[in-house]
């Protein structure tokens, strides 16, 4: 198939405006006629649902939480970047298209990521104009912070919390379209299938996670935003209930899934303390502005840190690399963490964490400066570790954070099927192979407040406002569909629980599709999960009815999911023969360790088309165009 | 029901007039306590002239009938909103430790109030009916006498020293939780009331206990 | 460590609940108190019983999804966090601990330890919003906000929706997270012009939901996880009499929700 990607021509920056001109508009009286389906309330549904509503159109918003509120979007802490150039340090629309396109290791699309660049400006308006407390300065104007991958200051924030604090005001957008009205939501409901009739999304089959109830809801469209599928690892910095669900089953049904394998690892994160745990906990990169990583040079090395003489360390980051030292990018960190516990120089109980050591820090600026700058973050892993970071070094190990890739999507945000849109950290559209910080808060809310009003109109406008009835066939085969599958969950009754097999394919992806990656690990990797997922379905656990709220049966229908997906993953992982962003293939990498790209062969996004069950997928190929960038390759000795 | 009404009869307005009434009958506490205090005077005739003045004053009468609508009002309120209050927890917790969040003496006001309230009813009967009710009111002494006597019994002292106790248990919360309610808190001043709100808790209740034992044991 | 659970399990909301006793064994100190229930409910599917069901998603204290009464307090024994954020070390070898859903009218038992909190959403519906669509708003440097002010707009701003503050009350009050939202839009410039209607509308859902009254016990800004103060329910106080004597909300022309 021939992905057109629907990138207007013209100059670069002219593009969006272009666009915009030429979409086709829904008369405003029309606009009630239409329905539309939003799946999820993170910043880019609750931003979608409101905006859309406001213009008119009746809409329905569904999250598997109890309330849109708490969206996985909550949990962002770090920041959101803006082209706003408040700082005067010479930022602009431009730089931002630069830095993220660079960042992304020249793996997205120009069109996409100017336009994101664009609307970032206006996200920023928006959100302070429905009262969300941004940092400011004594002056009473906004504050900024720097962020990694650029060298200006453009991120704006509300503390540690600026995930919750946009989606609270994208939140607060949609409540009041509730309370107007014009938005119904359905808080504890999973959307289940996706409805294409004639080859056009119609609609989503969903169950009431309450009742159990199987329900169908028919659109006129149908916008996927159910954020990303981190928790294929099991152990990620994802919330428990993130999942892959919607936009498999979306997928099954035709929509196709790009750059499966690019997911980012970050470097700081709270080790794992054991099989019980559930979830990792992500801390402030800014931490290795001051701290040192090191591990013991000996092999197995069990002796308290503070027993282990300077000349015993092993400093390997500055050591590696001289002038960048412990400030190397996320992706170099997190794999020489990896190289040192991998060769047994782990530490802790788990041998999986390397020191991040303050004491320097607390020697050269005392202890109050350093409680100044980083208090709460260690307040948080002594509450975690129960360990007092003053006195003994933090120790850390990087963790799954975010998935780059997603549905494919076009400069519309249109799926491969008309209809149904993807927006916030489900599709792939922006950031490559690898996504700064603090950017995909902007995507979000630039997908769904700037983005989706105006692109949906077009398709809306051709398709005219058709009558919707599910009581059609395809809603009740989906339906059927749906049950069967439950059923199936359920009559298995065998005696592995399905936490047991979620943990089992988050290791073998963590192994073999995590920080670094081969051709020999991947294709075992393959067979693995083949043989994992068959005896999934064969003697998994699942208690309980389906007529009440069953959360061991939610979980299971996910976990099936993350066990296709992750075999797509390793398929991606295993065909991109090349190392890019949070792609790194071991095969290919430069003599000092770093990605090494293939622009030549692999300058496309690899987007997978399903074959139906037991088939393998079929790659389609979007090539990318740099008319504006010239890839280039990086260093950070 | 007009503006005014409605503003009043939900569960924040309702506690405005808990707490404006609450704040009045902290006053005639004031007023009483002072008045109170010519009991003191051994002779009585300051006294029954204070009583006297209190029982013919016409602005008296009508700040009497003031002052009973007001402890009316704070009672019917209280008992309105201490039942909405059990209705919002219809299950309660099988192990509740709250002492670890709030004090005995903001959880208890429903108690402590309706103790106060038991006082005020044996009160009234001693020292209001028999004196300023007309039926009654022929059979009486002078109110100093009828003091000397009532005080001279050694359990009735007792109650009135226990009654006081209570009294100062409902206003040590009742106080600061009044300006709270009316929304008058700031940094300023909110740690001034708080320490006005405690003394005036003890200070004013231990005054009224001693009227009754200094009587008891000077006469 | 081992130790001893007392959970309230209840099928349904319909169903009558009771507590059930169950033993966690080989608990490590490292756990999360949620870990540990999972440790529990695996045991009780691979012996074909009913896992616990309980509410929580981020497990790092943001979502507000977590809910459990924990020996009689509010996400447990410790101040200032979520029952996510809660270790085991916080307890002792041999410990019995009794665990609860939140308890109020307004938050019905759906299942097990899992509540319905859908009533702080409707109190939200009913004006926890600033009124402006998507587009056409002013530039964000065009409103400043002197820093102390929006510091404090933050503070209130930081609620998690919980529902920590009505469980503990010992009114089953939601005083504290309506003031908390109340408070941040009455302190920034861009909540001035529906400041009155907010009060008003907000406060009559809350009481609309069956929430109690506020005696002003404090409890609830001990127990909340954000350590929202007392301050706010002042401030929602002084909104709500101002706005009652002020406004042109006057019964008949009202705005209706
Ligand atoms: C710990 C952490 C920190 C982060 N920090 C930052 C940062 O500082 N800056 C930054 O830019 N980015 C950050 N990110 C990334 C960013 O938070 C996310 O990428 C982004 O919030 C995703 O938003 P979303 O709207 O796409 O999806 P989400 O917020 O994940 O929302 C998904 C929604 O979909 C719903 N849903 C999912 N599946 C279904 C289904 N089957 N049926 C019904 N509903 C469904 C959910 O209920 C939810 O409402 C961070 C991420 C993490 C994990
Ligand atoms: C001299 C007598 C009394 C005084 C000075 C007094 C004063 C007060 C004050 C100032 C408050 C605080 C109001 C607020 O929080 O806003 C209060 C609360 C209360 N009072 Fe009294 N009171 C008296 C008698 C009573 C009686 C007789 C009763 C009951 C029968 C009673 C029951 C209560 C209750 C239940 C509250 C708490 C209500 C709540 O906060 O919701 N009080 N009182
Ligand atoms: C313990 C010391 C007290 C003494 C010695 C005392 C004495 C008296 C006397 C002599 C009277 C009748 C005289 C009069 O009409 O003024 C009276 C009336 C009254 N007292 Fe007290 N009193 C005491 C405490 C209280 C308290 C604590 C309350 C409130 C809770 C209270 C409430 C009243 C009321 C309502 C009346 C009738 C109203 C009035 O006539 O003004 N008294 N008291
Ligand atoms: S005010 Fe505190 S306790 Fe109440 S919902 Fe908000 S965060 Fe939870
Ligand atoms: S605990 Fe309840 S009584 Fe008021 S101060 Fe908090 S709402
Ligand atoms: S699970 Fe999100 S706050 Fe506890």
């Amino acid at each position: 198939m021939n992905l057109d990607s629907k990138i207007p021509d013209g100059p670069l920056a002219d593009k969006w405006d272009k666009h915009k001109f030429n979409l086709k508009l829904v008369n405003p009286a029309n606009k009630r006629k239409y329905e539309i389906i939003v799946v999820g309330t993170g910043l880019a549904g609750a931003s979608a649902a409101a905006s859309l509503a406001e213009l008119g159109y009746k809409v329905k918003a569904f999250c598997f939480q109890d309330s849109p509120r708490r969206a996985h979007s909550i949990a962002a802490q770090g920041g959101i970047n803006a082209a706003k150039n408040y700082r005067n340090d010479g930022d602009s629309v431009y730089r931002l298209f630069y830095d993220t396109i660079k960042g992304g290791d020249y793996r997205a699309r120009e069109g996409n990521v100017y336009r994101l660049a664009q609307v970032s400006v206006n996200i920023i308006d928006q959100c302070v104009a429905q009262g969300v407390p941004f940092a400011r300065e004594y002056g009473g104007l906004l504050d900024n912070r720097s962020f990694g991958g650029a060298q200006v200051s453009r991120t704006f924030y509300a503390r540690g919390q600026t995930g919750q604090q946009l989606l609270l005001g994208a939140y607060s957008a949609l409540e009041r379209q509730v309370g107007l009205g014009t938005v119904k939501m359905y808080p504890r409901t999973e959307m289940l299938d996706l409805v294409v009739i004639d080859g056009q999304a119609r609609g989503i089959v969903t169950r009431n996670l309450v009742t159990g109830e199987i329900e169908s809801h028919a659109g006129h469209a149908v916008l996927l935003c159910t954020g990303g599928y981190g928790n294929v690892f099991y152990l990620s910095t994802n919330a428990q209930g993130s999942n892959a669900t919607a936009a498999w089953r979306a997928h099954k049904k035709g929509a196709f899934f790009a750059n499966p394998c690019f997911t980012q690892i970050h470097p700081t994160c709270i080790p794992v303390t054991g099989d019980h745990q559930s979830k990792l906990t992500l801390m402030s990169e800014s931490l290795r502005n001051d701290g040192r990583v090191w591990v013991p040079k000996n092999k197995g090395d069990k002796r308290a840190p503070a027993d282990i003489p300077e000349n015993e360390r092993d400093y390997f980051l500055e050591r590696k690399y001289p002038s960048f030292g412990n400030l190397v990018p996320r992706d170099v960190a997190s794999r020489n963490a990896k190289e040192q516990c991998d060769a047994g120089k782990g530490v802790g109980a788990s041998g999986l964490a390397v020191y991040l050591d303050f004491a320097d820090a607390i020697k050269r600026m005392g202890e109050d400066a350093v409680r100044a700058k980083y208090g709460n973050l260690f307040d948080m892993y002594e509450q975690i570790t129960g360990e007092n970071p003053y006195k003994v070094p933090m120790r850390i190990y990087p963790a799954v954070h975010y998935t780059m890739g997603g549905l494919w999507v076009d400069y519309n945000l249109m799926t491969t099927i008309p209809g149904l849109y993807a927006l916030g950290e489900a599709n792939f559209s922006d950031h490559g192979a690898n996504r700064l910080g603090a950017s995909a808060l902007m995507q979000g809310l630039a997908d769904g407040y700037f983005v989706i009003p105006y692109t949906i109109g077009d398709y809306l406008a051709t398709t005219g406002p058709v009558a919707l009835d599910v009581n059609h066939p395809a809603f009740k085969a989906a339906e059927k569909e749906v049950k069967d599958n439950i059923k199936k969950l359920l009559s298995i009754n065998g005696n592995k629980t399905v936490t047991e097999y979620h943990r089992e394919l988050g290791k073998i992806m963590w192994n073999y599709c995590g920080m670094a990656r081969n051709a020999e690990g991947l294709t075992k990797a393959k067979g693995m999960i083949k043989a994992l997922r068959e005896d999934f379905w064969k003697n998994v656990k699942v208690i309980g009815d389906d007529a009440n709220l069953n959360q061991n049966l939610e979980k299971a229908s996910r976990v099936a999911d993350f066990l296709e997906l992750g075999e797509l993953m390793v398929d991606d992982a295993l065909h991109r023969n090349e190392s890019c962003g949070g792609h790194f293939r071991e095969e290919y990498q430069t003599e000092e360790n770093e990605a090494k790209r293939d622009d030549e062969n692999f300058s496309y996004v690899a987007a997978w088309e399903y074959k139906g069950p037991g088939q393998p997928e079929q790659l389609n190929k979007e090539e990318l165009k740099f008319e504006n960038v010239k890839p280039t390759q990086r260093s950070y000795k | 029901m007009s503006w005014f009404t409605k503003a009043l009869s939900g569960t924040v307005g309702r506690k405005l007039l808990m707490s404006l009434s609450g704040l009045f009958l902290i006053s005639f506490l004031v007023i009483h306590l002072l008045g109170n205090f010519a009991l003191m005077k051994t002779e009585g005739t300051a006294f029954n002239e204070y009583a006297n003045f209190m029982k013919t004053n016409p602005a008296i009468k009508v700040l009497e009938y003031v002052l009973f609508g007001g402890f009316i009002l704070h009672i019917v309120i209280a008992v309105a909103l201490t039942r909405l209050n059990k209705k919002a927890r219809p299950v309660g917790y099988a192990y509740n430790k709250p002492s670890a969040n709030s004090s005995w003496f903001s959880r208890n006001m429903g108690l402590t109030g309706f103790l106060i309230l038991v006082f005020l009813l044996i009160h009234l009967k001693t020292f209001f009916f028999t004196h300023k009710v007309p039926l009654w009111e022929a059979q009486a002494a002078t109110l100093y006498d009828e003091a000397v006597v009532a005080f001279s019994n050694p359990w009735y002292v007792l109650f009135y020293v226990i009654a006081m106790g209570f009294l100062s248990f409902h206003l040590i919360h009742a106080f600061q939780s009044a300006f709270q309610t009316l929304g008058l808190r700031h940094p300023k001043y909110t740690p001034f009331i708080r320490v006005v709100g405690v003394i005036f808790a003890i200070i004013v209740p231990a005054l009224f206990a001693l009227i009754p034992v200094y009587m008891y044991f000077t006469h | 460590m081992n130790l001893t659970l007392k959970v309230w399990r209840q099928k349904d909301a319909k169903s009558k609940g009771q507590l059930v006793t169950y033993e966690a064994k080989d608990i490590s100190p490292d756990m999360s108190f949620l870990e540990m229930i999972d440790v529990v409910n695996e045991d009780l599917i691979k012996k074909g019983e009913d896992p616990i069901a309980f509410d929580h998603d981020c497990r790092e204290g943001i979502c507000g999804m977590c809910s459990m009464y924990i020996n009689g307090r509010a996400h447990g024994p410790k101040t200032g966090i979520t029952t996510c954020q809660l270790h085991m070390r916080s307890f002792q070898d041999g410990d019995t601990i009794v665990i609860e859903p939140w308890r109020a009218a307004a938050f019905p038992v759906v299942k097990d330890l899992v509540v319905d909190r859908s009533a702080f959403d409707r109190i939200i519906q009913a004006g926890g919003f600033v009124s402006v669509n998507t587009g056409g708003v002013p530039d964000a440097n065009a409103i400043p906000i002197p820093k102390k002010q929006a510091d404090k707009a933050f503070d209130a701003a930081t609620c998690i929706g919980c529902g920590a503050c009505v469980a503990s009350c010992k009114n089953g009050s939601a005083m504290l997270f309506v003031a908390a939202k109340v408070t941040q839009l009455a302190l920034l410039p861009q909540g001035q012009v529906e400041r009155k209607q907010r009060v008003e509308n907000m406060v009559a859902q809350m009481e609309k939901e069956g929430f109690g009254a506020c005696s002003n016990t404090g409890a609830c800004s001990v127990e909340c996880p954000k350590l929202i103060g007392q301050e706010n329910i002042a401030t929602l106080n002084r909104e709500y009499i101002y706005a009652k004597l002020t406004s042109d909300n006057i019964p008949g022309s009202e705005a209706k929700k």
